[in-house]
């Protein structure tokens, strides 16, 4: 990795710096009240260092990720604007992204997106003129070499520091760090996990990673996700593709009295953290919590990564 | 061939208001292949038709024919006879044969029987799946021999998304994952190394993005 910064953004600076970085998660509302955004800003500020920007997650209209990130960043903080391949073909993703970064946005995570299947509109044609992986080739085509899908020259190339998920839970299992490798290829700068409860899986795939040297080529943030109570644990074991909740933590949550769930779901969540920072290959943690931001502080809190750096 | 699924009868009743004598016109091509538009279900629908417009004490004059194809001027010619006979032609065909008979019989109203879903094949006796998108640039060469545009629900180019789960998609625990089948092939094939290369972004000028297409030999333009 070299010394120049790709961005400059906040997240870039902290990871260059060999700091175990952290991101939260803000999830813009289904409506137009910028108050709403303003409100989860307060409950998340200053403890994390980015906060990703989800661009209609599951498939359901909301407030747009761009606009949100800029509400974000006018309350001081610095937003990771996701994006997705569901919704826009070639030329509204690079209209978007040198909006974004005319805008001031600095990190971008590119995703394929959830299927409309899932939304509130499942009669939407979907776009996937592109994948995830040529999404983040595409952005550091624009950012590196300054130019369009087409060639041409971008005059003003922007400047974002390029992020991906990387689920390790998914089917197959044997491609999953190879599928990393393609990311890395591509030219991603960080990847987010999904939500880690599986440790056992996850370090698994961490030594394929590790034994592949891709630790090396980007910064690798394990997700984690508090469960709230007992009944969301189960939901997201038995409904949420592509996530792995192991029968003994279950357990653990349904052996708690009720009016403990909560806490003991940030113990948990805590736990995985400590055992994310004595992970070779690991840079930083993204905490969601789905919509519950005021509990990010909390978690971050007791796993000791309060303060965040000034960089 | 092409796959079509005959539409709801109420739907055809709607179409049919206030038409005293149709036709009903099958196609002897890929629709009597998967039993939804040849001669069998000409007889079928036409019946159908019948007793209900009896029913409602306002009935039709049918006449029932089957082309060879109604995809081909050649054949489409062999139904002017019952055209010149009726209000309005029900086409069985699919929605290539649907037209190449509006295109023929300008003044004929001709309504579809049929909703056309796909390009595939049959996995058994009355059983179709979904193969081919008609993206106009086979990529089977790299994915083992299975289709990542036809069958992968976001057309994933460079791999399973993250909803991948025990072999099934994450929209529909009915269908298969795309790409753990493309795996499973290359791996069988010893050509896994073909997963590792990075898939361009697609020229979708091939697809129907590009306009409506045509293919021409031109040797038989003479």
């Amino acid at each position: 990795m070299s010394d120049e910064f790709k961005s400059g953004s906040k997240l870039e600076k902290v990871l260059k710096s060999g700091q175990f970085a952290v991101t939260g998660e803000c999830g813009p509302p289904r409506g137009a009240d910028a108050e709403v955004i303003r409100k989860k800003c307060s409950l998340l500020k200053d403890k994390a260092d980015a906060f990703n920007i989800t661009d209609n997650q599951t498939a359901v209209v909301r407030m747009s990720s761009i606009s949100s990130a800029v509400i974000m960043m006018q309350q001081g903080m610095e937003p990771v604007m996701q994006m997705v391949c569901r919704d826009r073909n070639r030329i509204a993703i690079q209209s978007d992204i040198l909006g974004g970064a005319a805008l001031g946005i600095k990190n971008m995570l590119c995703l394929s997106g959830d299927h409309q299947k899932f939304g509130d509109h499942p009669q939407a044609k979907n776009v996937f003129d592109l994948d995830s992986i040529q999404l983040i080739n595409t952005v550091k085509m624009m950012r590196d070499e300054g130019k369009f899908l087409s060639g041409e020259e971008i005059k003003g190339a922007p400047k974002l520091f390029i992020g991906a998920a990387a689920n390790p839970f998914a089917d197959p299992f044997e491609i999953r760090a190879p599928r990393l490798a393609k990311k890395v290829a591509a030219g991603v700068d960080f990847v987010q996990t999904q939500c880690i409860f599986n440790i056992k899986k996850f370090e698994e795939w961490m030594k394929q990673v590790v034994d592949m040297g891709l630790h090396e080529k980007v910064y690798i943030l394990g997700g984690v996700t508090p469960f709230k109570s007992f009944g969301m644990a189960r939901y997201m074991a038995n409904n949420v593709p592509g996530m792995d909740v192991p029968d003994e933590l279950l357990q653990r949550m349904k052996n708690t009295p009720k009016e403990k769930q909560a806490e003991e779901g940030i113990t948990i969540a805590v736990e995985t953290i400590k055992q994310l920072q004595a992970t070779k290959g690991i840079s930083g943690v993204h905490i969601m919590a789905i919509e519950w931001e005021e509990k990010v502080g909390e978690i971050a809190e007791k796993a000791g990564l309060l303060p965040r750096p000034n960089v | 061939m092409v796959i079509g699924e005959r539409k709801p009868f109420d739907e055809i009743m709607k179409m049919l208001e206030g038409v005293k004598k149709i036709a009903v016109m099958g196609c002897g091509g890929c629709v009597t292949v998967c039993l939804t538009g040849g001669h069998d279900e000409v007889r079928v629908l036409s019946s159908q038709l019948r007793m209900a417009r009896d029913k409602e004490g306002n009935p039709i004059e049918i006449i029932e024919k089957t082309l060879e194809r109604q995809c081909d001027p050649e054949y489409v010619e062999q139904a002017e006879g019952t055209a010149s006979e009726v209000e309005a032609i029900l086409s069985m065909a699919c929605g290539a044969g649907v037209q190449f008979m509006a295109e023929r019989y300008k003044d004929l109203p001709i309504y579809p029987a049929l909703n056309t879903t796909f390009v595939g094949g049959s996995k058994k006796e009355g059983y179709y799946v979904e193969r081919c998108q008609t993206c106009g640039e086979c990529k089977l060469y790299f994915t083992g021999g299975i289709c990542p545009i036809a069958r992968c629900s976001k057309s994933l180019l460079n791999g399973p998304c993250g909803g991948s789960t025990n072999g099934k998609c994450e929209i529909d625990p009915d269908i298969d994952c795309a790409w753990q089948l493309i795996l499973d092939r290359l791996k069988s094939l010893n050509q896994m190394d073909r997963y590792s290369s990075m898939m361009p972004i697609n020229d979708w000028r091939t697809n129907r993005d590009g306009g409506p297409r045509k293919m021409i030999r031109e040797d038989f333009q003479r």
